[in-house]
């Protein structure tokens, strides 16, 4: 059956914008124009008062899958993705056993395509084992479709190490994604170093933790003349670090997450663990300086980091406590809310942070809505206002910093390869 | 003034007059310490628990005299470091002494957070008895005591504070508790061990011993922990007890009336030479002894406004 998009306002900067309709056949996108007419065996989405634009990608996702199931799995992840209005995602391979192998690349292809309700790229380890010791069989990987390699979670400490895999990586263009973090300077914080942290008596992880790989991975990329990408960046001094890298020429790309735009580490008083994320949460210089490196470009992408964690490993002393925040369910909407709504950022902007550069950055389909193109394709009701209740997700993880709060816009539609797999704000 | 809190996990959002009325408490309850029979009736039929997960020896035994003398049933339980991780979880723990009818915990923890962590799923009051770098309120509140007894007031005095400050629950809570109460403090540490920011908490802060003592109505000196210096916080406990060490030199500096603190166990030599500590402008024995009675004052009132609440 064909699917017609009517009345819809078409956000698409890479492609025809503006008061168009979308016809849909099969898999793929077949035609753009204004007013297409509806026919019989048509089934008809009437658009009026929302946004389409093209599908979603968020490129940092923890699926937890295989190993902690417990926590998420490829199925709930993929719905919570629907569910959020994401239509692709790249899943990170700090899973139990590592995506450090072939083998797991396609097993995890499989489960996702299984399981049906968004695209899932995984990741491949830089290291074997993600111990940081010998490269993994990139090339190997590479070839079954890793889309991009990374240590997340576990910081590459040896530069060395992080030299070669950057170099390796240029044999078959590929590109490494790094989790800035200098474990040494880490050493036991659990949040931001700061008043706050002097006020809670936690220990403080130095912004210097981050930024000093920050600027170890720009020179390595600079010198070697091959592209990196830096994971969730929360500090004023990696953004100004990076706009200074791309100003002379160094093919350097970055994201950062909702909760380094919305929050500060004032958010983890009262010791909420569902504050408590790698890399923490900042300050409020640091909020803005995200938001500027968000509206010059400095940073490219809009991600989740996406980390669901079971409940019991959140309900514990703060220092025991898990990082990571669920955030695929809640990404639009806290987008929409503090960059949109608030005039930092157009709504072309953000489509340009959550699916263009994401598709570009790591070479996926997506990213525009086109004639022939997949129909991967992301409706939302920019005005919705609704209440975060983490019951209600369809992630396993209710690890949730936005829990019961309101936020404005909400995705209706998800649409994957034609099929409307969030339909009315009903997951199918 | 009544005491209204269920819980005391620190002396942050403490105010004035509720600490005033602490004090005022602790005076009469001192009282008591000085009487041939220290059995009151205060707690009867009252049972508090002393759930420790860190050592200690003066704050403990001071919680459990506190108890004893006005008459509660007392319990204790130690818990190793290893079984925060591993055993049990400290919401079930919490979970499992109120169902033994437990009206009060005093819990000391390593980990900061933990007594706010226990007190959202509790039945029962919850004190903190220190947890991690935070808080360690009812030792500030005996300080404050200890102050206004050798001072008659704590408002416009001088408070130094030396020592290890970063990892230091007690200075924490002091900084919080001396401010409130309008006292001037200065913050004396090596840089690498002074908290970020400290500053903004309106205290003076300073890396030279001298300055910190100079004009001093108060020093209190600090336990160095002497597995900090593996951490590299400073190279030697030679050179800390140099540079930072209070001396009969560095207290000559201060006001001539001013008085010697210390939360203990002191380190002679250390942070704190004997000559000193022992001298008679030490008070630090009195600090162990009105422990005692500041820690009756908070069980009483605590556990009153328990019954307060059964009958209304």
């Amino acid at each position: 059956m064909k699917l017609l998009i009517k009345n819809g306002k078409l956000v698409n900067p890479l492609g025809k914008s503006g008061n168009y309709d979308i016809l849909i056949e099969g898999k793929k996108i077949s035609k753009i124009e204004e007013n297409i007419k509806p026919e019989d065996n048509m089934r008809v989405i009437d658009a009026s008062g929302l946004t389409v634009m093209p599908g979603i990608i968020d490129m940092h996702v923890h699926l937890r899958e295989p190993g902690y199931e417990y926590k998420e799995d490829i199925l709930s992840g993929t719905r919570a993705a629907a569910n959020g209005g994401v239509t692709a995602m790249v899943c990170m391979p700090n899973t139990k056993p590592v995506l450090d192998n072939a083998a797991l690349m396609d097993y995890v292809y499989n489960r996702a395509k299984e399981c049906g309700y968004a695209k899932v790229y995984p990741t491949g380890c830089i290291s074997k084992g993600m111990l940081g010791k010998e490269l993994s069989e990139m090339g190997d990987m590479h070839a079954h479709g890793a889309v991009a390699f990374t240590d997340d979670g576990r910081p590459v400490m040896n530069s060395n190490l992080m030299r070669n895999a950057m170099e390796y990586a240029k044999n078959f263009d590929s590109i490494l994604i790094s989790h800035c973090e200098d474990l040494d300077l880490v050493d036991d914080g659990v949040m931001n170093e700061g008043y706050t942290s002097t006020i809670l008596g936690l220990k403080g992880n130095t912004r210097v933790a981050e930024e000093n790989h920050v600027s170890r991975e720009i020179l390595l990329a600079s010198s070697l003349n091959t592209k990196v990408h830096i994971a969730h960046v929360s500090t004023k001094g990696g953004v100004e670090m990076i706009r200074h890298a791309k100003s002379l020429g160094v093919q350097v790309s970055a994201e950062t997450a909702p909760h380094y735009f919305a929050c500060t580490d004032e958010w983890v008083k009262g010791y909420n663990t569902n504050a408590k994320v790698n890399p923490p949460i900042r300050t409020e210089e640091d909020r803005l300086a995200i938001i500027e490196g968000l509206k010059d470009g400095t940073l490219d992408c809009i991600i989740t980091d996406h980390a669901p964690h079971h409940e019991d490993e959140k309900k514990v002393e703060f220092a025991l406590a898990m990082n990571g925040i669920s955030g695929i369910e809640t990404s639009f909407a806290v987008t929409n809310t503090y960059l949109i709504k608030t005039g930092e950022l157009t709504m072309e902007q953000v489509v340009m942070a959550m699916s263009c550069n994401p598709a570009r950055i790591l070479k996926l389909e997506g990213g525009v809505i086109e004639k022939g193109k997949p129909a991967d394709i992301t409706i939302v009701d920019e005005n919705k206002k609704w209440t975060v209740d983490t019951e209600k997700f369809e992630s396993k993880g209710k690890n949730c910093i936005f829990a019961d709060m309101e936020l404005t816009g909400k995705a209706a539609y998800t649409i994957v390869d034609g099929k409307v797999v969030l339909d009315n704000y009903r997951l199918k | 003034m009544q005491f209204k809190r269920k819980h005391l996990l620190g002396l942050y959002d403490v105010t004035k007059e509720e600490i005033e009325t602490i004090l005022d408490n602790a005076s009469l309850m001192k009282h008591i310490l000085s009487q041939n029979s220290k059995k009151t009736p205060h707690l009867q039929g009252k049972s508090i628990i002393t759930l420790f997960y860190e050592n200690s020896t003066r704050t403990r035994m001071s919680f459990e005299l506190a108890a004893k003398y006005m008459s509660a049933s007392a319990a204790n339980i130690s818990a190793s470091a290893s079984s925060v991780a591993k055993g049990e979880t400290l919401i079930d723990t919490g979970r499992n002494l109120d169902m033994m009818g437990c009206d009060l915990i005093v819990i000391r923890h390593p980990m900061s957070g933990a007594p706010h962590l226990l007190s959202k799923y509790t039945k029962a009051s919850i004190i903190n008895a220190g947890d991690g770098l935070n808080e360690h309120p009812t030792q500030a509140l005996l300080d404050m005591y200890s102050i206004r007894e050798a001072k008659g007031q704590i408002e416009g005095l001088n408070v130094t504070i030396v020592g290890d400050v970063f990892h230091s629950r007690v200075a924490r809570s002091n900084i919080w508790g001396l401010k409130t109460m309008g006292a001037k403090v200065t913050i004396c540490a090596p840089s690498t061990l002074l908290p970020p920011e400290l500053e903004k908490t309106g205290v003076k802060v300073t890396t030279n011993v001298r300055e910190a003592a100079r004009g001093a109505d108060v020093v209190m000196a600090l336990r160095i922990q002497k597995e900090r210096q593996h951490s590299g916080y400073y190279p030697s406990l030679r050179e800390y007890s140099n540079i930072f060490g209070i001396n009969k030199e560095v207290i000559s500096l201060a006001k001539k009336d001013a008085i010697i603190m210390h939360p203990g166990p002191i380190n002679r030599g250390v942070e704190l030479t004997s000559d000193v500590a022992d001298s008679g402008r030490s008070v630090i024995l009195e600090q162990v002894q009105n422990g005692v009675a500041v820690r009756m004052a908070l069980l009483y009132l605590m556990t009153r406004r328990n019954m307060d609440e059964i009958i209304n």
